[in-house]
């Protein structure tokens, strides 16, 4: 690979200018990413398929966010989202890696093997979302009992031993 | 117990044992809780309370209450803060280590019943009582210090009052004060004095 740290970084007059700088160091370097970024709510999304995830995780680390927020999933019913939150002290902004993955088939390749930080993230999301990571080192349960059955917060999840609230407020 | 229960039989049908088995009885009770060491069992948010109760501001030791983090050193086990299902076996297992006598206290709303987790909580146990024998219940969410250190002189009317042979008990509570009994803060003079003072809407605020 080129050596990205020779590309110059001008400082940025503002938060809001960051992340201009942050897409046109985006652009130059990976064209093929430029129309998957987008700027929402004074934050930047980088929204990939699920095939291409890993590659763009190395890409963008190697761009200069070294540094792994988190992961977590949403469940939309037919699909989950995985947002993988990186953050960049080259470039001083944050930025939300998005990923679809299919319910009936609930499984992403890992990133454990670029940051070692993602190990526990990943667990959890296993634990509470139900979904897989190839390649992961270790993953169980975190947070539940091993013998647990289903992951909770999925919305079609049913536990006999939870009692709903009534409606008197 | 039942070395215990087999002495006090024997000594009660001794000529002049149960004059003896009185007077040992009372002093064995009495000085079982003066001084109550405490397992803190600091689960979730309540802890911080009772971490507060260890240090100078309020001075648990005064009462003879301090924290011992080992189960084989403590006599009472206080329960503060959110049991989770996977919490559960680690407490009841820390009880079970516990020598006998012992006894525990549940504090806070959640040790209670589950509190604001009761409904829609896949992952808290309903209330401490659900796998173990509680002795003082503190409500509360979460309680102040001064209520934590209520409920353990609470708890050492109730070792005062419960006798080793259990068929003496009720002599007992009706003699000394019990965890039933008002306390000296709440006399009648207290109550009268909250009474003639001033209501939100007063002077005085």
């Amino acid at each position: 690979m080129s050596d990205l740290s020779a590309i110059p970084v001008p400082v940025p007059a503002d938060a809001g200018s960051s992340l201009e700088v942050l897409r046109e160091a985006l652009c130059s370097v990976h064209p093929d990413l430029c129309p998957l970024f987008s700027i929402e709510f004074a934050d930047s999304v980088l929204m990939v398929s699920r095939a291409q995830l890993h590659a763009t995780a190395a890409k963008l680390k190697e761009l200069g966010f070294e540094r792994f927020g988190f992961v977590t999933a949403v469940d939309f019913g037919d699909d989950f989202e995985l947002v993988y939150r990186l953050q960049s002290t080259r470039f001083g902004v944050g930025m939300s890696l998005k990923t679809e993955v299919p319910r009936d088939e609930p499984a992403i390749e890992t990133i454990t093997d670029l940051w070692p930080a993602a190990t526990w993230h990943e667990r959890e999301v296993y634990d509470l979302m139900g979904i897989e990571f190839i390649g992961h080192p270790d993953l169980r349960r975190i947070l539940l009992p091993d013998d647990w059955v289903g992951h909770p917060l999925r919305k079609d999840y049913h536990d006999d031993d939870v009692i709903p609230r009534p409606d008197y407020i | 117990m039942a070395l215990v229960d087999g002495f006090t039989k024997g000594l009660e049908r001794m000529p002049g044992g149960s004059v003896i088995l009185t007077s040992m009885d009372a002093l064995a009770d009495w000085a079982r809780g003066q001084s109550l060491w405490a397992m803190p069992m600091g689960t979730a948010c309540c802890a911080m309370e009772l971490i507060a109760c260890s240090f100078s501001r309020f001075d648990f030791d005064r009462l003879g209450t301090f924290p011992r983090p080992d189960p084989r050193h403590v006599d009472v086990m206080i329960l503060a803060g959110t049991i989770t299902k996977k919490m559960q076996p680690a407490v009841k297992r820390l009880y079970e280590q516990m020598p006998d006598p012992k006894y525990v206290v549940a504090m806070g709303n959640c040790t209670v019943s589950g509190g604001i987790f009761y409904y829609d909580s896949y992952s808290v146990v309903r209330g401490a009582d659900t796998f173990l024998p509680v002795d003082v219940y503190i409500a509360g969410c979460p309680p102040r210090p001064e209520a934590l250190q209520d409920g353990v002189l609470r708890l050492r009317e109730l070792i005062h009052t419960r006798s080793l042979d259990e068929e003496r008990s009720y002599e007992r509570e009706l003699t000394l004060p019990g965890p039933d009994t008002p306390r000296a803060g709440t006399t009648d003079a207290c109550r009268g004095h909250l009474l003639s003072s001033p209501g939100p809407d007063g002077e005085d605020g």
